[in-house]
């Protein structure tokens, strides 16, 4: 009997994979974010560059410190989705925010919003919307100050209170802007829609330039890194569902493509709600996913005490998500029962 | 042309078609010891009938059919039967076999060499024929061929469909032997649409085999019923439920056979042996094995008497590489892996495919982000993200309910996952034990 051959290996088919693996993804992530970050720091300089950096720092060293065990070497920090959930926190914040709320934040993301779960993939709602549940819980003053824009010119100069410290009432001087929703909702003031494509808003880090967002979605879209049919779902359902409204009282109602451009609609919409451990795994899962995002954002628009709903429509979602995988399965091919459509 | 027909869903790996596809079909010259495993196809082994000591002649059957699926076993070689012992066997195991010793010198003409007068002869005839003459379906299955074409009471075939897609990268023996034994292949589908009584027949092929495609419509007689349908170039697309759904637009119900959307589906390599087999009387003793990959020094296609050892084949073929560290019998995406190098090639062997270390260095899991594209990739409609979540923690029963047993493990779920989770090993484990679950079940 020869024993066998030690130069070959055991192992089982197939033995063609695809060369993309989960930290390339999150890569390409981070890479589609990129301008949007850059923007970011432009239009609010030198806070928003700290705060992407503390809400990404935090995120990462939390992770490395709970999981590692100190060895970097194989810590799960190193696939990136820890990054990736801070600087879409940090995206989420408003820019005058002081740096330690946004790092208590990060840290409710990440030990809250997925290292308690079991870690990636585990967790059911998005972690950094889970912070910034927290957060707009705890300080819901802070968290709804907007500071106007500047250039290159102010980068230097702090928006808000950057720099307060800790548990100490932080200062908002004057200088607070309305978002183009409030301005909408407590107004009645509508915001040019070029200025809203472009980004010359007042807003969050992340939310002001429409345009960034959705050329970083198209690349991810394109690249197959995310699943194109619920942005579009949401887009969808918000411009439908608004633009019914408006025609049934225009005086009363925002039209759909104020409501698609403003806000954080674009970013949870792209980058969001598109988190694939959070939403669904089917195609007609994702559709129903994403019209209950829509339908739950312009409801809280139009009909709720905020002027912005995106974070708690897609957290609720989020919720539902076990359930609608499990009743839009795909009917497989040959089906005997032809009820269970495929919806792609 | 009109855009080449496929199914939904399915993967796009890479071909390496390139290395093997431009040579001609090589014969190997005999080597001097061949070992025929009795278990070379789906269904019940073959009896012996030659003992130690015995003379056989090339293409003599050597062993019977074990039952009605279940084909008889010819000598490859002329020579003598040296021992019934057990050998190693490419699935892995240990199985009986025939040891033959080639006669040296030996012309190795056929033991009966005849026309067979097919058109008179009834389909029950011609079936039983094709049983006597060994042959199992030669794409990678070995299901016999009779079987499929025995029609069971109350049902009818209408179409016959030749698979020449040969999805599987690296694979290129079926594209040889279209470009090649195009006569054979036409005669093996008339005889086997006179058995079905088949309407109208198709070849299928893949577009990445355009010069096979324009081979075969040129040499199509005008009084044989028979459409050439150029497919997409996407894998599993030789899978025979695919191909039905690319060609016919037809489903196969889940836990049914083609038969019952009335189609007859045949490899074309099996068709063209078959052709063979009615013009000249050579049962199934040789077959085209694709021998390729980065790791064989020399890759070729060549015609191979059944039983050959693996060895022969690589010394042949310039011996492997430094770095070779796999070969498979059958394709990356499917096939079997080899640990010993005197396995013999079997009827079902349709290449041998050599790798390097840096193609099956074993790759980091990460945990499943359900990203959804398995769901994308898998032609069955499954959701091997949440089957493979159930099977990791073994929670097999449930997996009935996301339909596991519909799995045919294809690989196109493992070939996208991004998470590199070893989802059809887990599916194979799940599959085998609900299996042994069903049969317990049955016997209490």
């Amino acid at each position: 009997m020869t024993r066998r051959d030690p130069q070959f290996v055991i192992a089982t088919p197939p033995f063609a994979k695809r060369a993309v693996d989960t930290p390339a993804i999150m890569r390409h992530v981070i890479y589609a974010l990129v301008p949007v970050m850059i923007a970011a720091v432009y239009f609010f300089g030198v806070s928003a560059l700290l705060l992407i950096a503390v809400c990404t720092g935090t995120c990462m060293l939390l992770e490395w410190l709970l999981t590692g065990r100190g060895n970097l070497g194989n810590s799960p920090v190193r696939d990136g989705s820890a990054a990736v959930t801070g600087i879409l926190l940090a995206l989420t914040l408003p820019p005058g925010l002081p740096l330690w709320m946004a790092a208590l934040g990060s840290a409710v993301a990440i030990v809250f919003g997925k290292l308690l779960f079991g870690g990636l993939g585990q967790n059911v709602f998005n972690p950094s919307l889970t912070g910034r549940a927290f957060l707009q819980a705890c300080f819901p003053v802070a968290l709804t100050t907007w500071s106007p824009q500047g250039g290159l010119g102010a980068f230097l100069e702090m928006r808000g209170d950057t720099l307060a410290l800790p548990l100490l009432r932080p200062v908002f001087d004057g200088i607070s802007a309305a978002t183009p929703l409030a301005r909408m909702k407590f107004e009645s003031e509508p915001t040019d829609l070029g200025a809203l494509l472009f980004g010359t808003i007042p807003g969050s880090l992340g939310e002001t330039s429409a345009i960034l967002i959705l050329l970083g979605g198209a690349y991810l879209g394109w690249r197959r890194f995310l699943n194109w049919r619920i942005p579009v779902g949401i887009f969808a359902t918000v411009y439908l569902f608004a633009s019914a409204l408006n025609m049934i009282d225009p005086g009363r109602f925002t039209d759909g493509l104020h409501h698609l451009l403003s806000g954080g609609l674009v970013l949870g919409a792209v980058f969001m709600a598109t988190d694939p451990v959070s939403s669904p795994v089917t195609p007609r899962g994702m559709w129903l996913f994403a019209c209950g995002i829509g339908v739950l954002v312009i409801l809280i628009r139009e009909f709720g005490g905020l002027p912005e709903g995106v974070m708690y429509a897609i957290l609720l979602m989020n919720a539902a998500t076990p359930l609608i995988d499990r009743i839009t399965q795909p009917g497989i091919y040959g089906a005997v029962d032809h009820r269970a459509g495929r919806g792609d | 042309m009109t855009q080449a027909r496929t199914f939904r869903h399915g993967i796009h790996p890479a071909e390496h078609k390139a290395l093997t596809a431009g040579r001609l079909i090589e014969r190997i010259a005999f080597p001097d010891e061949v070992i025929l495993p009795l278990a070379q196809h789906i269904g019940a082994p073959s009896r012996p009938l030659a003992k130690p000591g015995d003379k056989v002649y090339r293409g003599q059957i050597i062993a019977a059919e074990g039952g009605f699926v279940s084909v008889p076993l010819h000598a490859s070689v002329t020579g003598t039967v040296s021992a019934i012992a057990k050998h190693h066997h490419p699935n892995g195991s240990l199985a009986d076999a025939f040891v033959i010793e080639v006669e040296q010198n030996s012309p190795q003409t056929l033991y009966d060499e005849h026309a067979t007068d097919w058109e008179e002869m009834p389909p029950s005839a011609l079936i039983e024929h094709i049983q006597r003459g060994g042959f199992v379906g030669l794409g990678g299955a070995a299901f016999p061929t009779h079987v499929k074409l025995a029609i069971p009471e109350g049902k009818h075939a209408r179409w016959l469909l030749i698979n020449g897609c040969e999805c599987e990268p690296y694979l290129t023996s079926d594209h040889r032997i279209m470009l090649e034994w195009a006569d054979s292949i036409f005669l093996g589908v008339r005889v086997l649409a006179r058995i079905l009584g088949a309407e109208k027949s198709f070849i299928a092929v893949e577009t990445n085999k355009w010069d096979a495609i324009k081979t075969l419509v040129s040499r199509i007689p005008a009084d044989l019923a028979c459409e050439l349908v150029p497919l997409e170039t996407k894998y599993p697309q030789g899978a025979e439920k695919m191909l039905i759904k690319a060609v016919l637009d037809q489903e196969v119900p889940s836990g049914k056979l083609p038969i019952d959307v009335h189609v007859v589906v045949q490899n074309v390599g099996t068709v063209a042996g078959i052709g063979d087999f009615f013009a000249f009387g050579q049962p199934l003793i040789e077959r085209v094995v694709t021998v390729t990959g980065p790791a064989i020094r020399r890759p070729t296609t060549l015609l191979v008497p059944i039983g050959t050892r693996l060895s022969n084949i690589l010394e042949h073929c310039g011996g492997l590489t430094e770095d070779a560290r796999e070969i498979l019998f059958g394709g990356p995406m499917m096939g079997t892996p080899q640990q010993f190098l005197d396995v013999p090639i079997l009827k079902g062997t349709s290449g041998i495919v050599c790798l390097t270390e840096e193609q099956v260095k074993s790759r980091q899991e990460y945990p499943c982000i359900r990203c959804a594209a398995c769901l994308d990739a898998c032609p069955i409609f499954l959701n091997p993200s949440a089957l493979g979540s159930l099977a990791r923690t073994a929670r097999y029963d449930e997996m009935m309910d996301y339909n596991i047993m519909d799995c045919m493990e294809c690989g196109s779920c493992s070939y996208v996952c991004p998470s590199n989770i070893p989802l059809v090993q887990r599916f194979r484990v799940a599959k085998g034990v609900l299996r042994e679950k069903q049969a317990r079940g049955k016997a209490a």
